[in-house]
C-alpha cells in the first residue's frame, strides 16, 4: 500500500506518503493564501523525498474539509484528479477529524478551526479516533456552553479563547496524521468517506432585487 | 501531405465562467468538445454565481474530462500536452480547472501550459477555418469581454487595440432582457425577439462614435440606461412595452458599433480579415451585418460555429496545439489561476524561460484571493 494524503482545507497546505506502515515523506507550509500554487510543487517534493513517482501510488487520501471552500477545492480537485488519471481510489477524511488523530488526546474534547466571519468549524469527539457530532459551523459565543469543560484543538480554539480557554495539540492538520487514520482504517477494513467537500455553508448568492429603476424621480 | 499523427495531441480544460469545459484536438482538428454548464443554476440569480459557478466545476470536471476522451476515441497517455485557462476570469472559477490540469498533466507526465482565455477565443477558429492568418483581427464579444485585438502570432504578440470602457456587450443583452422580463441569459432571447422586430423603430444611442472619441474602445453603459428609461417612460404612460422592437432596435445599436469598430480597424492596420469570437458571436444579426460591411470593405470575415464561441475546453486545446506545435516553453507547477492575467500575455511559461525570452511578468496583484473578476 502507498498512499498519497493531501489537504488544503485549512491555511495549511500539506502532503504526506503513507506505506502502510509509516508516514515516508512529507511536508506542510502554512500559507491561506497560495494554496493553488503550493500543492503540486509539494507533491513532487514529497514524492521526490521518498525516492518513488506518483505510479506507484495506490489510493489517493484527501482531507474533505470543513475549509474555506476556495482552499478546500484546491485540494480536492487535485485528488479527484489524480484517481482519475492513474485509476486509484480516492478517499475522503474528515479535517477535523485528522486534527483529532494527531491530538492523541483519550478523553472527551472539541476540534476547533477558522471558519472566518467570526465563525469556527467544530467537532465534538469521545476520543482521537471517534467523532461524537459534528462537524458544523457555528459562532463561538454560541456553543461555548457545549464546549465547557473539554480541552479543545486546533486553530479555531486560539482564536477564540473566551470559548475554548484550554487548548491542546497541534494547530494545523497535517497530511501525515491524515494519512495515518486512512491506513489504520483501511487496515481494518472500514469504508472510508467519499471524497466531497464539507461547505456547511449554502453559496453566497444574491438574488438581485426587481431590477432598479434608473429614472430620477 | 504531412501525416496528421505528427500534429500535438492537446486535451483543454476552460473554467472561467460558469461553463466546466475539456476539449481535445490535433493541431487544428477538433476531436472532442465536452461542455457541463451550470447556467441553469445561475438563471435565477440573473446572472453568474462565483462560488455556484466553481462548486460546479469541482463536481462535473473529472465526469468531463472522461467524456472528452472518449468522444475523441484517444487514450490520455498519448496526450502531447495539457493546457488549461489561467486566466483571466472568475478567481475561484479558474483555480478548480488550473488545479485540474495541474493534477492531470502531471500524474500522466505531460507538459502543462496555462493559457489566456481571450487568446484562445481567437485561436479556437484553427479548428474551424484552418491556420489563423497572420496578423489577425479579432473582435471578442461575450458577457464578460468586449475587445478588438491585433495579433501577429497567436502564441506569442496580442494587441489590444480597443476595449469596453464599461459594460461588455453580452451584459448590455443581460440587463436590457431583465429590464423586459425575458429572463436570463440575455443574448439568445433579444437576438430571437429582435427577428421579429423592427431595428430602426427607436434611435437608441451609439456609444464612443463620435470624432474626438477613441477609435476602437466601446461603451455599453449609456445605451443600457437609454433604453431602459425609454422603456419606463413607456410603463410610466401606460402604454404597452414594444418588447420586439425594443429588441431588435437595442440589438442594432449594439452590433452597428462593434462591426463599424472592427471593420475601422482592418482598413486602418491594413489587415484583410476579421475574426469574430465569444458568446455574442452567435448572435445572428451579429453575424449579418458583419459580414454585409466585411463585403463592402474587402475584408474576410471568419466566425466559428457558435458551439465555438461560447467557452469551451476547445478553444484552450487549441491554443495548446499550437504552443507545442511552435515549441513555447510549458508552465511551472507552481502556476497560478490570475484572474486578471492580461491579454497581452498569450501563455504563462516557467520563470526562468519568462527571463530567458525576455518578457518577464511585472504586473504585481494578489492572485487567487483577488476579488476583481470580468463578470461583477
Ligand atoms: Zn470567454
Amino acid at each position: 500500500m502507498l498512499l498519497l494524503a493531501l489537504d488544503t482545507a485549512t491555511p495549511a497546505v500539506t502532503v504526506a506518503l503513507h506505506d502502510g506502515t509509516d508516514v515516508v515523506a512529507s511536508s506542510s507550509q502554512v500559507d491561506a493564501r497560495r494554496h493553488g500554487e503550493l500543492l503540486l510543487p509539494a507533491v513532487d517534493r514529497v514524492l521526490g523525498a521518498a525516492g518513488t513517482g506518483l505510479d506507484a501510488v495506490t489510493g489517493i487520501v484527501v482531507g474533505t474539509g470543513p475549509g474555506p471552500y476556495t482552499g478546500l477545492r484546491v485540494g480536492l480537485m487535485t485528488a479527484d484528479t489524480f484517481g482519475a488519471a492513474l485509476g486509484v481510489p480516492v478517499h475522503g477524511v474528515c479535517t477535523l477529524d485528522g486534527l483529532a488523530f494527531a491530538a492523541d488526546i483519550d478523553g472527551p474534547f472539541v476540534v476547533a478551526t477558522d471558519a472566518r466571519r467570526k465563525e469556527v468549524y467544530w467537532a465534538r469527539y469521545a476520543d482521537s479516533r471517534t467523532r461524537l457530532t459534528g462537524p458544523a459551523v457555528d459562532r463561538p459565543a454560541d456553543i461555548a456552553e457545549q464546549v465547557a469543560g473539554v480541552p479543545a484543538v486546533g486553530a479555531g480554539a486560539l482564536l477564540y479563547p473566551d470559548a475554548f480557554p484550554d487548548v491542546h495539540g497541534p494547530e494545523h492538520v497535517s497530511a501525515a496524521a491524515l494519512a495515518s487514520l486512512a491506513a489504520e482504517r483501511l487496515a481494518r477494513g472500514e469504508e472510508l468517506e467519499a471524497p466531497r467537500p464539507l461547505y456547511l455553508r449554502r453559496p453566497d448568492a444574491q438574488v438581485p432585487k426587481n431590477y432598479k429603476v434608473v429614472t430620477p424621480r | 501531405m504531412a501525416d496528421l499523427r505528427d500534429e500535438p495531441l492537446v486535451l483543454g480544460i476552460e473554467t472561467s465562467c460558469d461553463e466546466t469545459g475539456v476539449g481535445i484536438v490535433r493541431g487544428t482538428t477538433l476531436l472532442a468538445d465536452a461542455v457541463a454548464s451550470s447556467v441553469d443554476e445561475h438563471a435565477r440569480f440573473g446572472g453568474v454565481v462565483p462560488e455556484v459557478a466553481s462548486r460546479a466545476h469541482l463536481e462535473a470536471m473529472v465526469p468531463t474530462i472522461r467524456r472528452a476522451l472518449k468522444e475523441a476515441g484517444v487514450s490520455a497517455k498519448d496526450l502531447d500536452g495539457v493546457a488549461v485557462t489561467a486566466g483571466p476570469g472568475l478567481a475561484g472559477a479558474l483555480l478548480v480547472g488550473v488545479s485540474a490540469a495541474k493534477a492531470y498533466a502531471y500524474a500522466l507526465g505531460k507538459p502543462l501550459y496555462g493559457v489566456n482565455h481571450l487568446a484562445s477565443h481567437i485561436c479556437v477558429d484553427q479548428l474551424e477555418h484552418g491556420p489563423l492568418p497572420e496578423p489577425t483581427m479579432a473582435l471578442l464579444v461575450s458577457g464578460g469581454h468586449s475587445s478588438l485585438l491585433l495579433s501577429t502570432d497567436i502564441t506569442s504578440d496580442v494587441r489590444p487595440m480597443g476595449a469596453t470602457i464599461d459594460d461588455a456587450a453580452g451584459e448590455a443583452f443581460d440587463k436590457i432582457a431583465r429590464v423586459l422580463n425575458l429572463g436570463f441569459p440575455g443574448g439568445p432571447v433579444i437576438d430571437r425577439y429582435a427577428k421579429e422586430g423592427d431595428p430602426g423603430a427607436i434611435s437608441f444611442p451609439r456609444g464612443l462614435t463620435g470624432p474626438r472619441d477613441p477609435a476602437y474602445d466601446f461603451s455599453f453603459s449609456g445605451l443600457k440606461t437609454a433604453v431602459a428609461r425609454w422603456i419606463e417612460a413607456k410603463r410610466a404612460a401606460g402604454e404597452e412595452v414594444p418588447v420586439r422592437d425594443v429588441a431588435a432596435s437595442f440589438q442594432e445599436a449594439v452590433v452597428d458599433v462593434l462591426t463599424r469598430k472592427a471593420v475601422r480597424a482592418c482598413k486602418d492596420e491594413g489587415v484583410d480579415h476579421l475574426m469574430i469570437g465569444g458568446g455574442v458571436a452567435a448572435n445572428s444579426r451579429l453575424r449579418a451585418l458583419a459580414q454585409e460591411r466585411c463585403e463592402a470593405a474587402g475584408i474576410r470575415l471568419r466566425v466559428p460555429r457558435p458551439k465555438l464561441c461560447t467557452d469551451n475546453g476547445a478553444m484552450v486545446a487549441a491554443l495548446g496545439a499550437e504552443m507545442v506545435a511552435r515549441g513555447r516553453s510549458a508552465s511551472a507547477w507552481d502556476l497560478s489561476a490570475d484572474s486578471s492575467l492580461p491579454v497581452t500575455e498569450p501563455h504563462v511559461p516557467a520563470p526562468e524561460d519568462a527571463a530567458a525570452h525576455g518578457h518577464a511578468h511585472s504586473h504585481d496583484h494578489v492572485h487567487e484571493t483577488s476579488k476583481e473578476n470580468l463578470y461583477s
